[in-house]
């Protein structure tokens, strides 16, 4: 009965998380402007692969995701690494500073880089928004890099020193191999949130340059749009590829651990 | 560590091709700020097969957005199209450079009543796109009296039943006209009427829409509107149940014009696309899309029947001549108070 | 290579885009023209902005306790032992995360219609039409459907690192499962609880998209008179000012939730 109750509730939670990115993905197929079905039509995918605004976004957005995750994932990971060895009040401060885009609100980032950008005269493009993601990422990466070195012991680089290694060498095959896993987390997690950004690039957007997001709300301001649906049926089904793909690749690594042990 | 000097030197050549590809592409180009839904995405194809110059084209809700992100001067956009009074404000400002219509061939087509308006005496900054009127959007199953007057939208009858368009000028304009008042009045007190009458009305609203209200109501989604002409226009076309009136109280009379923003580095090619705008083929396209009326009687010629002689997109000259027909002042001195005004009435209902 | 210059690009980068625009907003919101003034934060206490601010916590306490309420039970399921395929489940869970939340506030939005799919569903099984749209309601339930993974993920975490030898003890000395859940489990879990709270909380607070899409211009909330003055009023110190304010909220609830503990103690997302 419980264990009844248990998988109904369950089941519950996913009929509400899905029900609408169902839908959503049911009425991309549909032939109709009205959500009421009238039959099967992939107009609505052609007419996205034939918007070339659409397209253009698409391009910038991941032109934008790729570069700042790269960029927030270099900062960030040295970051981590050089306040790990910091100590006292000056950790704290720099800490501090870390946390701060991390718990203000995504408009209080959005606006407060925008003023910066308007003071400086910088023009909104690309650029503002490379270093606008940058800004919001690099936290996240530092946040997943520092356990792995906290779990590091210090003993195996200084071990390696000992042992005749130049630094440079011994920070690639000790500690790079070590915090791997925490750069490799923060890269995926600057790569989502770039993507999924919409309140930070809408401040700090350029003439030329829109992202997806910013476009979906344009296109989504003006009332239903199956276009859209077949946007987001697209973007949900890569996604969902990917992560499946990452989680049955850890878990084939996962297998081939245990079958060493 | 050459893996990570490598993925660095990639990632910064990455960036500069990005850069490169992004704004320095050999092929010319204008960026065009335009309203949502305001043209025939077909014709800046059409411009740039003809031209080779390629349009990148963005779209604001209102004028109000537009000048926030035009204003602090670092996005440049080349041609926009605001309206009446903000290009009197933004004139006022010195955000805009002078056209030369001179080299713009057809701009002798565009009828002379919508030449030398109130917000550019003289013609030197903008050039008319497309004009129209303020009224209500009503559906003929749900509203059975007739209506030709801005009460019907404080009629209890109707409650939650009411789009009001999310524009504290649009809104505001209703209640003033309603009171008797015009529409750009700088009177304190007949403000603060508007604004009661606004509240009193906000239980009956059932939401303060934007673009979408038109699919909303093609939709049945409400029986009255505050739209558009050019709009309504749109929506009778998706359903032919919806009508459109303008009350006798007096309406918001409009002209849309393109503009060059100042600093445009394209501003050749911007004339260009302004006077491709002004041929009747092109404005007779767009009036067909979009719904709203040309100043461009060559176009209106060419439109098919049932449009060009629609009372809702073309009224008689007994409307726009009516006094009580007013086209908006900069009203950059209140803007403040509009902006406190409006989101008191929002905010009073919930 | 391993030292504490290596953090120092970090610095930089933290000090030009992370502290620079904060102090921005700081000098913004009590400066005009040069000039010293409090004015944009006395226009701040006229009654519809507070009512604004109160409005914005109650709505996003209100989604926070549903949440919460939702998600506990739900990551207690989750992390039994009994329950197969678990980890396929919990990533179900998550992974709407993923995709956008504008286009899932979307897709609600045209869902929720009176004459939507919803309605349509309820129409031809004879049950009147409901107006969901448009209200408190709406943006509380758009809240709650955008932010649900913030809670469960933390909740879950947590209650998988819970010592399953404490919970056995805890019967073995008599205790009933209640008394083990009230004593035992919900106190072990409460840094999971309190980050989750955390993490619905900061961005249900500061929406202004989900308002934006689902309230129908009838709810104003905090984030969207910020919104508001830095796209349509274009009054950067009165907008400068909210965001003050909005931040010392922010910053007041974290430590009034003592984050240190739940942020770095385990409870956290990563």
């Amino acid at each position: 009965m419980s264990r009844f109750l248990k998988r109904a509730y369950v089941l519950f939670i996913l009929l509400m998380m899905y029900a609408p990115i169902a839908l959503l993905m049911v009425f991309s197929f549909n032939n109709s402007k009205l959500p009421i079905w009238s039959g099967f039509t992939l107009d609505w995918y052609i007419k996205m692969f034939n918007n070339a605004g659409v397209q253009e976004a698409f391009m910038y957005t991941l032109i934008i995701a790729v570069l700042s995750s790269l960029g927030a994932t270099v900062i960030g990971t040295f970051a981590a690494i050089g306040i790990h060895q910091m100590t006292g009040w000056k950790k704290n401060i720099i800490m501090n500073i870390t946390y701060i885009p991390l718990l203000s609100p995504d408009i209080v980032i959005g606006i407060s880089l925008m003023m910066l950008f308007s003071v400086l005269k910088l023009p909104f493009g690309l650029v503002t928004l490379i270093v606008s993601h940058i800004t919001f990422s690099i936290p996240y990466v530092i946040l997943s890099v520092t356990p792995k070195l906290k779990q590091m012991n210090y003993n195996l680089y200084e071990a390696a020193l000992d042992l005749g290694a130049t630094p440079g060498y011994a920070f690639k095959k000790v500690i790079f191999p070590e915090i791997m896993p925490g750069v490799i987390a923060g890269a995926f997690i600057a790569f989502t949130l770039s993507i999924d950004d919409f309140v930070v690039s809408f401040f700090n957007k350029g003439a030329r340059e829109e992202t997806l997001p910013i476009k979906i709300y344009a296109m989504a301001r003006k009332g239903v749009n199956p276009t859209i649906n077949a946007i987001s049926t697209i973007m949900f089904t890569t996604i969902i590829v990917i992560l499946l793909g990452i989680n049955i690749r850890a878990n084939k690594k996962a297998k081939v651990l245990n079958a060493r042990k | 560590m050459k893996k990570w000097t490598k993925i660095t030197m990639k990632a910064a050549i990455m960036f500069l091709a990005a850069l490169l590809t992004g704004c320095a592409s050999n092929k010319p180009s204008i960026t065009v700020y335009n309203w949502g839904d305001y043209i025939d995405p077909k014709v800046n194809d059409l411009f740039t097969e003809e031209t080779g110059i390629k349009v990148v084209y963005a779209e604001y809700a209102n004028n109000e957005e537009m000048y926030a992100t035009v204003e602090p001067g670092n996005v440049n956009y080349d041609v926009i199209f605001p309206s009446d009074y903000m290009i009197e404000k933004m004139i006022s400002v010195d955000m805009l450079e002078p056209i030369d219509t001179s080299k713009l061939t057809h701009y002798t087509q565009i009828d002379e009543r919508f030449k030398a308006l109130q917000f550019d005496p003289e013609n030197r900054y903008s050039v008319p796109y497309m004009w129209g009127t303020v009224g209500i959007v009503y559906n003929t199953k749900m509203v059975n009296e007739p209506v030709d007057s801005w009460d019907i939208l404080w009629n209890p009858k109707y409650k939650g039943q009411i789009f009001m368009y999310d524009s504290e000028r649009d809104s505001i304009m209703v209640a003033l006209k309603k009171l008797g008042y015009s529409m750009n009045t700088r009177d304190k007190a007949q403000l603060e009427e508007a604004k009661a009458l606004l509240i009193e009305q906000a239980p009956l609203v059932l939401a303060y829409v934007g673009d979408e209200g038109k699919g909303k109501m093609a939709n049945e989604e409400a029986a009255l509107m505050v739209a558009w002409s050019g709009d309504a226009m749109v929506m009778i076309e998706e359903n032919p149940d919806l009508a459109y009136a303008v009350p006798k109280e007096g309406s918001n009379y409009f002209v849309d014009s393109m503009v060059i923003s100042k600093g445009s580095k394209n501003i050749e090619a911007a004339h260009r696309y302004i006077d491709f705008l002004c041929r009747a083929d092109i404005a007779a396209k767009n009036a067909a899309y979009i719904g709203y009326s040309t100043p461009i009687s060559a176009a209106k010629d060419l439109l098919p029947e049932d449009v060009k002689n629609s009372e809702v997109a073309y009224p008689n000259e007994e409307m726009i001549n009516n006094p009580l027909t007013e086209m908006f002042n900069d009203p950059s001195d209140l803007i403040e108070v509009y902006s406190n005004i409006w989101t008191q009435v929002k905010a009073s209902n919930s | 290579m391993y030292r504490k210059s290596l953090a120092y690009p970090y610095l930089i980068w933290a000090a030009i885009f992370i502290a620079a625009p904060l102090l921005l907003i700081v000098y913004f919101s009590f400066f005009k023209d040069g000039v010293f003034t409090l004015h944009n934060y006395q226009k701040f206490l006229e009654d519809y902005y507070i009512e604004a601010l109160i409005r914005s916590i109650h709505l996003a306490f209100v989604s926070t306790v549903i949440c919460l309420v939702m998600a506990y039970p739900l990551a207690m399921i989750l992390s039994s032992r009994q329950m197969t395929n678990k980890e396929i489940i919990l990533l179900l869970v998550v992974l709407p995360m993923w995709m956008n939340s504008l286009l899932r506030t979307y897709a609600w939005a045209s869902l929720l219609e009176n004459n939507g799919v919803i309605n349509s569903i309820l129409n031809a099984l004879n049950v009147p039409k409901v107006q969901f749209l448009y209200g408190n309601g709406a943006v509380i339930f758009g809240m709650v459907y955008n932010f649900f993974p913030f809670m469960v993920l933390p909740i879950y975490n947590v209650l998988c690192k819970i010592d399953r030898s404490l919970v056995e003890a805890s019967y073995d000395l008599g205790a009933n499962k209640i008394t083990t859940f009230r004593r035992v489990i919900l106190p072990l879990s409460m840094p999971g609880v309190i980050t989750g709270m955390i993490m619905v909380f900061m961005p249900a607070l500061t929406t202004f998209l989900i308002t934006r899409l689902l309230g129908g211009g009838k709810v104003i909330l905090i984030g969207n008179i910020i919104e508001e003055q830095f796209t349509r009023t274009r009054d950067m110190g009165f907008g400068s000012a909210v965001s003050m304010i909005l931040m010392l909220i922010v910053l007041g609830t974290l430590s009034f939730m003592s984050k240190k503990d739940s942020l770095d103690k385990g409870g956290g997302l990563f």
